[in-house]
């Protein structure tokens, strides 16, 4: 569709006609990443979400350390105490009250306790503000995890597999068939049995089946990329086979594994709060997000408190993954660009 | 016949190597008929059956390191009583007599004992709680994938509207909240506080809808965030300008041209779905204390249920690997191009 516009004529003006000039670029030359970095802030839910990991992170280092409780002081006096925090409980929110057969009582008052538990307590009287900031730092854990392992094992194995081809690449690709065909769950439930559950399975399941995805990837652009000039003229030059790998390709190829890497991430951090939920995860006193949602859905109907701070982080973490994930593919995806 | 066929292949094909395992695939499938489907469905089948072999395998060495017996943690057995029930069970034979033993008995369906329910089949227990996982699974598929593809679909039709933006949100939550959160709050939300549906329990319709719902909200993202870019792909391509400029309605360009190619490449994603409603049904059957099979495994990995735990993985692997075939399959038949590459992903 054409929209018709009136441009007044004064807005024109004759080009000079210079050859020399025809040659000179404008605006400073961007590179590939700056390019990026460009679209990339260009997407507010990008930009938003990283800011909300970047404070999530220092959250969770800082975070347990802010208060002087710690995530294991069990204080059966304190138990099931409501959030309350100084300042904004004037507000009429977070004051320590609780509705207790239909009217309003502030349990602090009533217990004649003079502390502030800002997320509240556990039934074990432990302060969920610090739990919930330890647990931050699992699934952050799991998410470093999960990039090292794709970015490690995947890039590496894919690399090797796809650049030697021949009798090489069919051997890994038949282990790589096999591996992709056992389901994640039932990695870990394997892993569970032989190590008892805990971060130790998860990390070992997570690096054997993590990174197939990221190496069929890899593979592939490998063999689009290896019979390029630039390789040709690198092996012309006696460059040795790592270095070609390491040095040439897969730099030429650091935004698939970005991309891929960060999608990734949040379907592994899922995968450790579900296996915590149901039990398969870590084990008391240690606490990960899915633990403690846990622990706040057996009384969420009394106590919804208990559920929603953790609930609320983790939902904020993966959405924040995926909007990042989502604004960097548009980035840095050629056949995004336009 | 075989050579001519090599022939064919790399004259068509010149970067395809072809080693000896593919020679003894086409070999096998000149019996079958000798197409290039053909050659792709050998292969998948064969790995399909060395997943298994090797899951169960696993599974069996396992079973063979976990400390005790059975029977031990009765107590009140006398050594005469274990030895006769280890002699029932086969347990004193040579562990390789064991393996073949397993392995025959898995082939004819029977997926083991149950070391705390009365020692009772696996295949039993299972049998009778397929059910209700089965109805779930379907009700969530089938709800998830056509709200999904309606989102999708209208959020193609009407870019960069508020409809698109809110069927954008509506898949970015739906693919970031876990399902275990959306559970709980639909079951204090709509259950407990306006009291329209049940809370838990399987009696009846009513009460396979929340849980239907909890579990659909992953289909639905998936299933919308996927119409979405196919949509508009198909929607910018030749022939649908074509159609535009013969003059064909908009009503009849996006449904009877663009619709349909783009609802094709659907099926890719059926496989990840899959996966995903049967990781979630475990949470989602506990969560609303739905008999299913889910629960039952849940269960059994709190009461170190074994039997049933390794059985119900072997299940879980079955199905799965199954699915994924199936829908790898349906892709090459649908797409020739995906089975030159050997598989997606």
């Amino acid at each position: 569709m054409i929209v018709e516009e009136k441009i007044s004529a004064d807005k024109f003006q004759p080009a000079h006609i210079d050859a020399a000039k025809g040659e000179v670029i404008e605006k400073p030359s961007l590179s590939f990443w700056q390019d990026s970095w460009l679209r990339v802030r260009k997407n507010k839910g990008a930009i938003v979400s990283l800011v909300l990991l970047v404070l999530l992170i220092l959250m969770a280092f800082v975070g347990p350390h802010i208060n002087h409780y710690g995530f294991n002081n069990q204080d059966l006096t304190k138990s099931n105490l409501p959030p309350r925090i100084p300042g904004i409980e004037k507000l009429g929110i977070f004051d320590g009250t609780q509705n207790v057969g239909g009217q309003k009582v502030n349990l602090y008052e009533q217990k004649g306790i003079k502390d502030y538990y800002w997320f509240g307590t556990d039934s074990l009287g432990r302060d969920l503000f610090t739990r919930v900031w330890k647990g931050t730092r699992i699934s952050l854990y799991i998410a470093f995890l999960a990039a090292a392992i794709n970015m490690v094992i995947g890039v590496a194995y894919g690399a090797i597999s796809g650049y030697y081809g021949g009798k090489v690449d069919n051997v890994m690709q038949r282990i790589i068939e096999v591996l992709s065909g056992i389901p994640d769950l039932v990695v870990v439930i394997l892993m569970i049995l032989i190590l008892k559950p805990g971060i130790l399975s998860i990390t070992v399941a997570l690096s054997i089946t993590g990174w197939v995805g990221m190496a069929r990837v890899v593979r592939g652009q490998i063999l689009k990329l290896k019979s390029q000039e630039y390789v040709l003229a690198a092996k012309t030059l006696g460059a040795k086979d790592g270095k070609i790998i390491f040095k040439h390709l897969i730099p030429n190829m650091a935004s698939v594994i970005i991309i891929n890497t960060m999608f990734i991430i949040p379907s592994a951090i899922f995968f450790e709060s579900f296996l915590s939920f149901i039990g398969l995860g870590l084990e008391a006193p240690k606490a990960s997000l899915g633990t403690l949602i846990e622990d706040g859905y057996k009384v969420l109907r009394f106590l919804p408190y208990q559920m929603l701070f953790p609930a609320a982080i983790l939902s904020i973490i993966m959405i924040a993954f995926n909007l990042l994930a989502d604004g960097l593919r548009d980035a840095l995806d050629p056949k995004m660009r336009d | 016949m075989e050579r001519e066929y090599i022939n064919r292949c790399t004259l068509f094909f010149p970067t395809l190597k072809l080693s000896n395992f593919d020679e003894f695939l086409i070999f096998i499938e000149g019996f079958l008929g000798g197409a290039v489907m053909a050659k792709y469905f050998v292969q998948r089948v064969i790995y399909m059956i060395i997943t298994l072999f090797l899951i169960a395998s696993i599974t069996f060495f396992l079973m063979k390191l976990m400390p005790g017996t059975p029977f031990n943690a009765q107590g009140k057995l006398s050594p005469e009583q274990i030895h006769i029930m280890n002699e029932k069970y086969g347990l004193n034979d040579p562990v390789p007599v064991q393996y073949a033993h397993y392995m025959l008995n898995l082939l004819k369906g029977d997926l083991g004992t149950s070391f705390q329910l009365d020692n009772r089949d696996v295949s039993t227990l299972i049998a009778e709680r397929i059910g209700p996982s089965a109805t779930l699974g379907i009700e969530a598929l089938v709800f998830g994938t056509i709200v999904g593809i309606l989102l999708g679909v209208l959020a193609a039709l009407k870019q960069n509207t508020w409809l698109d933006y809110g069927s954008t949100l509506i898949a970015v939550i739906g693919k970031s909240i876990p399902s275990f959160v959306f559970a709980a709050v639909l079951q204090l939300w709509i259950g407990a506080k306006l009291q329209w549906l049940p809370v838990a329990y399987w009696n009846g319709f009513s009460y396979t809808i929340l849980p239907s719902i909890a579990l659909a909200m992953f289909p639905i993202a998936i299933a919308a965030r996927f119409m979405r870019t196919e949509m508009i792909d198909v929607l910018s391509s030749d022939y649908i300008v074509l159609a535009r400029a013969k003059g064909a309605s908009a009503f009849e360009i996006a449904f009877k041209h663009g619709f349909r190619n783009a609802l094709i490449p659907l099926i890719t994603v059926m496989g990840p779905l899959a996966v995903g409603l049967m990781t979630g049904s475990l949470v989602i059957e506990n969560i609303f204390s739905i008999p299913g099979i889910g629960n039952q495994f849940v269960q059994s990995i709190t009461t170190n249920d074994y039997g049933v735990i390794m059985g119900t993985t072997l299940l879980f692997a079955i199905m799965l690997v199954v699915i994924i075939l199936i829908v790898d399959l349906l892709y090459g038949v649908i797409d020739p191009r995906i089975r030159l590459s050997g598989g997606k992903k």
